[in-house]
């Protein structure tokens, strides 16, 4: 009698229970999210160890000149916005892309409210505005690295020892071998950071777009629930979290 | 009539959430602002870094609470998140004073 299952009765071995209360699709978001967050913490983390191993720059900030030789102000390196060249802009191009990637965030916290009202236009709407802010963060991306790999206008002039002689060059922009603004590995963090970031933010994009468009053909009202939105946004909302510490330890400090 | 009334009462709850969704996100702005205010006006040093660091973690804590509902949910899924971060810290303090010894030796 105790073997056989019994109908409306929930059984913690026979599913119809759910651990720590939240469905089996969300508690795996949450638990592939935790693991991202080692990834993302890995790269940080090397940064962190990178630069403490490198020479800082010392004397006044106003004096500050890009060099191989130690590693660079962040407000000194990102510092162009575009239609302004030439304008001395620290961080304000980066401050209005986190603020875009915020209020993407907003926008799906919305969505997600709107689907617990079953409110399919809402979100629709509030699911467009997302895909918007994700797009538009995609595009200030491709543009300050294209800013980053080109360089200034000036350029740095770079003493380098190649077989046993000295010699002086100038060096535009950066890539993985070479850096105008500071050691080829402030270049290389920046690609392999921000890249990975923008990575998970084109992937967050295309899931954004996929439940629009399944919202869009009433599938989730006809499933009777917008789960896949909670689902998504907590993706979505990691990639803003991620982009907060990236903000922090990249720009700020 | 019962149905009406049930209706009446999800769309009230709605109305809370939004109300804290919004909330959320002036905080978030405001915290943003201020550490662009600090950014130009402190002299670079462990505080400003102490501060930053304060106001990203403060930063996590809305996002992850309000915005991924964390807060809201069951201890033992909230610990079992908050729980491996930690070491996260610890690699990350402990690679940091490494980088300073490595500085050091070369």
């Amino acid at each position: 009698m105790a073997a056989t299952a019994q109908p409306n009765v929930k059984n913690v071995w026979l599913g119809g229970v759910e651990p720590m209360k939240a469905s089996y699709g969300k508690l795996m978001m949450w638990f592939f999210l935790i693991s991202d967050t080692f990834t993302f913490s890995a790269l940080l983390v090397a940064y962190g160890l990178v630069r403490f191993s490198s020479p800082a720059y010392v004397g006044q900030v106003a004096d500050f000149v890009a060099s191989p030789a130690y590693w660079p102000i962040p407000e000194k390196v990102f510092d162009a916005i575009p239609f302004f060249h030439g304008l001395h802009a620290p961080l304000v191009f980066v401050g209005i892309m986190t603020f875009i990637l915020i209020f993407s965030s907003v926008t799906m916290v919305l969505a997600v409210e709107a689907g617990h009202r079953m409110d399919r236009a809402a979100v629709e709407k509030y699911m467009l505005w997302t895909i918007l802010g994700g797009a538009t963060f995609l595009g200030c991306q491709a543009w300050e690295w294209t800013h980053f790999i080109v360089g200034t206008d000036s350029g740095t002039v770079v003493k380098e020892l190649v077989d046993g002689d000295w010699v002086t060059h100038t060096v535009f922009g950066a890539n993985l071998t070479q850096n105008q603004y500071g050691p080829p590995a402030f270049a290389d963090f920046f690609f392999f950071i921000t890249g990975f970031h923008g990575t998970h933010v084109l992937s967050g994009v295309i899931l954004n777009f996929l439940v629009f468009y399944r919202t869009a053909t009433g599938l989730y009202e006809k499933r009777g629930h917008y789960e896949m939105v909670e689902k998504i946004g907590l993706y979505w909302h990691f990639v803003d979290l991620v982009w907060v510490f990236v903000f922090t330890f990249f720009y700020l400090v | 009539m019962a149905h009406v009334h049930e209706h009446e009462h999800d769309e009230n709850a709605g109305a809370e959430q939004r109300k804290a969704i919004w909330r959320t996100f002036w905080i978030l702005l405001a915290i943003t602002a201020l550490e662009f205010l600090i950014a130009f006006t402190l002299e670079a040093g462990i505080l400003k870094t102490a501060i930053f660091v304060g106001m990203t973690i403060v930063k996590a804590f809305y996002i992850v609470g309000e915005f991924m509902h964390l807060k809201h949910e069951v201890k033992s899924l909230i610990w079992s998140l908050l729980i491996p971060c930690i070491f996260v810290v610890w690699l990350l303090i402990a690679l940091m004073r490494e980088g300073g010894s490595i500085f050091d030796l070369r």
